[in-house]
């Protein structure tokens, strides 16, 4: 095993990492603005807006990201008022922006779903309890409803952030150096495929479970009410072993 | 007993004073079934009527429709006089007019549910606080010092700082209780508080009852309990498939059942 080859491709895809980091906070901060958007317009009762809702979780949850991704980087540009206007242009010519915004589209989609569930999941009688009280629509929502609906779509949530963090392996057919990009690149000049596709792997799998354990602490953190109670977890606690 | 002497205290109210709920009318259909056929109410200040009827009598609906959580096809609701404003809307049902009025309507008539539907992440003392803190806008550390003395009045201070689902339904039950109370309520309003208990922990949340009735509180108690309703509450409604039944003083109306509806309603539960 040639040690200094594996050390030092895990070096350059790693200096690649900061990119796919990029790429990974900005779909999923954007995506999770639009998600709100639409989980907004879907509960908000307008026919319009499920209609919108769901002709647009059909679309981007129906098809592969993939294609999105092409569509929006190699499709829109056919269209002269694209390549013409000074908004969309800047945007759509950049590989960047363009794996951004098909990260984000797509994501919504997914997340806009989960947060449904998980606003339908809330108990009516907590609701209830809370307008019964006399609190407003609005205090009832940020009281009651979203911080039980938020850790309720935690766990998804999570899961649909993992998926994005493998997803941004994408943009490296867009011509985006990311650590996909990067490990090809790697590969294509030594014809090692095993050694750099392990090391870009070993790479997302780490960042992987990093996230995972964040979000489960964040979940951890959020729910003791979903724990035992007090004196009962310090029954179950185990005696340390003294070594 | 104590019971009597509140009774005796809750001497039958001038006819001039306001009442403090008054219906009228109420009327209430899902779907095609006509829940509410009709129902009137009067409870003055101090007054606890326990509203008794088999299930599907309306009587929790009825309750329901006073804090405009079922919004009533017709009729009217006085909370202190004034009269809850309703409109007509765009499908043709009935629906609150200024829902600012109805929030603050509300904020006077706490509700104690079946199911206690505490606010599960949060805290007793949290659940206590956050209506008072937020709906009333009085100060936090106010709020906070009466909710520890409410939380000790009904035996669960030790418990304080638990979630709700870590406790029993009795205690769940007192919590929701002190919930209310934290409210300052000119009415509370009570939806079967115990049908969801286990037997033995009823006695709790009914000792807590009865302790605000002998205080003088405006209850309005849908309940089973029938021990509860002879012997602590100063007026009986029966409802029966959506009327009002009969009307009465307790102790006469169990001792002489003024119908033959309200009579076999009895006999059953002392079978």
């Amino acid at each position: 095993m040639d040690l200094d080859f594996y050390l030092s491709t895990m070096w350059s895809v790693l200096k690649a990492l900061p990119l796919t980091l990029e790429i990974w906070f900005f779909g999923i901060a954007f995506g999770l603005i639009i998600a709100t958007g639409l989980t907004w317009l879907r509960a908000s009762g307008y026919r319009l807006g499920e209609y919108f809702t769901r002709a647009y979780v059909f679309i981007f949850r129906g098809s592969p990201l993939l294609v999105q991704l092409y569509l929006i980087y190699f499709g829109l540009s056919q269209f002269d008022f694209v390549r013409h206007s000074p908004i969309l242009w800047p945007i759509l010519r950049d590989p960047m922006y363009c794996t951004i915004v098909a990260m984000a589209l797509n994501t919504a989609a997914y997340e806009s779903e989960i947060f449904r569930g998980a606003l339908r999941a809330v108990p009516v009688g907590q609701i209830e309890a809370a307008k019964a009280f006399g609190m407003s629509a609005l205090t009832r929502f940020r009281l009651v409803t979203l911080p039980i609906a938020l850790r309720l779509a935690l766990p998804a949530y999570s899961t649909e952030i993992i998926l994005m963090t493998k997803a941004t392996a994408l943009a490296s057919v867009v011509t985006i150096m990311e650590m996909m990009g990067t490990a090809q690149k790697i590969q294509h000049d030594t014809f090692r495929p095993i050694e750099v596709l392990t090391c870009a792997g070993v790479i997302y799998l780490l960042l992987n479970l990093s996230i995972a354990r964040l979000f489960a602490w964040v979940e951890y953190r959020l729910s003791p009410h979903l724990r035992p109670p007090p004196e009962q977890s310090q029954q179950i606690r185990p005696v340390p072993e003294v070594l | 007993m104590s019971a009597n002497v509140a009774a005796a205290a809750k001497a039958a109210p001038s006819s001039g004073e306001t009442p403090a709920i008054s219906v009228k009318d109420l009327r209430k259909c899902f779907g095609d079934h006509e829940v509410l056929k009709g129902i009137s109410l009067e409870a003055h200040k101090g007054d606890v009527i326990s509203i008794l009827g088999s299930s599907g009598s309306g009587k929790s609906t009825m309750l329901r429709c006073i804090n405009l959580l079922e919004i009533p096809d017709s009729g009217e609701v006085r909370v202190d006089g004034e009269l809850i404003k309703m409109k007509q809307g765009r499908d043709g049902r009935q629906m609150p007019a200024d829902i600012r009025q109805v929030e603050r309507i509300r904020a006077n008539l706490a509700m104690v549910f079946q199911s206690f539907n505490l606010w599960s992440h949060m805290t007793v003392l949290e659940n206590l606080v956050a209506a008072p803190t937020h709906v009333l806008k009085r100060p936090r550390a106010e709020c906070l010092e009466q909710a520890e003395a409410l939380l000790k009045r009904v035996g669960i201070w030790e418990r304080r700082d638990y979630y709700p689902p870590h406790m029993s339904g009795g205690q769940q039950q007192r919590a929701a209780i002190a919930r209310a109370l934290a409210m300052n309520p000119k009415v509370m309003l009570f939806d079967e508080p115990t049908s969801a208990l286990d037997p033995e922990l009823v006695g709790e949340v009914l000792r807590v009852m009865r302790s605000l009735a002998e205080e003088g509180r405006t209850m309005l108690v849908v309940t089973h309990e029938m021990s509860f309703a002879r012997d602590v509450s100063s007026k009986v409604m029966f409802l029966h498939k959506g009327e009002v039944d009969s009307v009465g003083e307790p102790k006469e109306m169990f001792a002489r059942p003024p119908t033959p509806q309200f009579k076999q309603f009895i006999a059953n539960f002392n079978k």
